[in-house]
């Protein structure tokens, strides 16, 4: 299971990348890619869109279903990934180079908040049980 | 508890992804159910189906009980290995289950049923023959294994494998069959494309899954068997169609044959029945996926998708849709998805056949 040390884990299957300049980017597990299967469309929030922590914020599509992903933490949208909407399946291909959103946080010590790669590590496994 | 066909082992040495399906332990993917699909378009694929059940109707009312069984006319199956695609139904008109009948000889047909109504279907064969063909004999045959081999290469990749059965199977055309020792070789699927549904004892499955694997043929989970009977058109049981439903509302009209004085099960409620309600094809003009349950605004009125899926051969979203009668091809329609109102477009389907695009 693919799971970087370096990141960090929401338990809705999201993870977070601290940028040099304090812009978090988000993009969604290698579990969560794998649960969903080939991915067909991606909807994702525009630059400037103000964010709350566990909001709505972007949708993935595979062939099976439609799910939602969420707002690791509160803050402004400063870019998306447009890339990925026209290429979906590369977040088949690597979770983690696929990134979907980057945001600036309203109070970058949220970030702390979220869970480490142990942490998600233990989530997977205890449902996959 | 699950209950397993006689591939399950095959299906965990390839790696499949395992789903509950009607109680069966069944594959969803073996990896890529995209990948999967191109297979079957391209090349050739093969699903276990072993989970659906084949009942055999044997004894001299055979055909009498037929008649009056199902919405389709048995009387145009006259050669032997010829099949039928009907509608079962119940007095009121719903649709019970849809359904293949294969005839060999007047005292042999065989009914090839949905997993998921194979108990209740028994159970409704069974009482209808006790009430119109007493002594007649009804056979769930569990001790067989279906394996649909499917896709352009499908034939010639089969007798690869299985070189004895080219005789017989290769001068079949579609909707025909052959019984080819212990097995019956049809020319069926549900895919649109060319290829074959074997049935064979469970005993022998795994050996003959394994010589199709050798000869190229790719395994293929029920993901990409739903995605490829959605281009093909095809509807699915539970999905498209149910009980409440005549075959007039689901675009199944076609197989019910009202010629003559047959009085089949449901008849009469079809005669007296409004059809306000038909199936169309839907192509969504924006971004995004037409996915099952969605309503649907046409000028007519509201409808609903009744399957949708982003479509892999053709790149973009469609679905089969029930909406007011009157719809016509070239409407243009809105779909609700999400918080958004997005544009489709009412198309013919079929979407695709024989691996190239209809629309």
């Amino acid at each position: 299971m693919s799971i970087p040390a370096d990141l960090k884990y929401t338990a809705s299957h999201e993870w977070c990348r601290l940028e040099a300049d304090g812009a978090i980017t988000v993009g969604i597990t290698h579990h969560a890619q794998d649960l969903l299967g080939d991915m067909v469309f991606v909807e994702l929030p525009v630059v400037g869109r103000k964010l709350a922590a566990n909001e709505e914020c972007a949708v993935v599509e595979s062939v099976k279903a439609a799910s939602d992903v969420y707002a690791p933490l509160a803050g402004e949208v400063v870019a998306f990934n447009a890339d990925l909407e026209a290429s979906p399946e590369r977040i088949n291909q690597d979770a983690y180079a696929a990134w979907m959103f980057r945001l600036n946080p309203d109070n970058p010590a949220d970030l702390d908040g979220l869970m480490d790669a142990d942490a998600y590590r233990a989530q997977v496994e205890s449902e996959a049980h | 508890m699950l209950m397993h066909t006689p591939l399950n082992t095959r299906h965990r040495e390839a790696g499949a992804k395992l789903v509950d399906f009607s109680g069966w332990e069944m594959p969803i993917h073996y990896g890529s159910q995209i990948e999967e699909h191109h297979a079957v378009r391209h090349d050739a694929g093969m699903f276990d189906v072993s989970h659906m059940l084949p009942v055999d109707i044997r004894g001299d009312a055979a055909r009498a009980f037929l008649r009056k069984l199902v919405a389709n006319n048995v009387d145009k199956l006259q050669t032997t290995g010829r099949a039928l695609y009907t509608c079962m139904l119940h007095e009121g008109g719903g649709i019970i289950d849809d359904l293949i009948v294969y005839f060999f000889n007047e005292s042999w047909f065989r009914l090839v049923v949905n997993a998921g109504c194979a108990d209740k279907d028994l159970a409704w064969i069974e009482s209808q023959r006790d009430r119109h063909a007493a002594g007649l004999e009804i056979q769930p045959r569990r001790d067989l294994a279906m394996i649909a081999a499917q896709g352009p290469n499908a034939a010639s990749r089969l007798w690869a494998a299985m070189p004895g059965l080219q005789e017989l199977a290769a001068p079949l055309k579609p909707f025909n069959a052959a019984v080819v020792g212990d097995m019956l070789v049809a020319r069926t699927g549900y895919t649109g494309e060319d290829g074959f549904e074997i049935m064979l004892p469970a005993k022998a499955a795994p050996f003959f899954w394994q010589a199709l694997l050798e000869a190229g043929v790719r395994p293929c989970g029920l993901g990409a068997r739903d995605t490829l009977r959605l281009e093909a058109g095809m509807n699915l049981y539970g999905q498209d169609m149910d009980e409440s439903d005549t075959p007039f509302d689901c675009g199944l009209g076609w197989t019910v044959d009202l010629s003559g004085d047959r009085d089949f099960i449901g008849r009469d409620s079809l005669l007296r029945l409004p059809r306000g309600q038909t199936l169309v094809g839907l192509k969504l003009l924006d971004r995004g996926v037409l996915r099952a349950h969605q309503p649907v605004h046409t000028e007519q009125g509201e409808g609903q998708i009744t399957s949708g899926t982003f479509s892999p051969t053709l790149g973009f979203s469609i679905a089969l849709a029930r909406v007011p009668a009157g719809a016509r091809p070239g409407d243009t329609v809105e779909v609700d998805i999400r918080d958004r109102r997005l544009k489709a477009l009412v198309v013919k389907y079929p979407f695709v056949r024989n691996g190239k695009a209809l629309i």
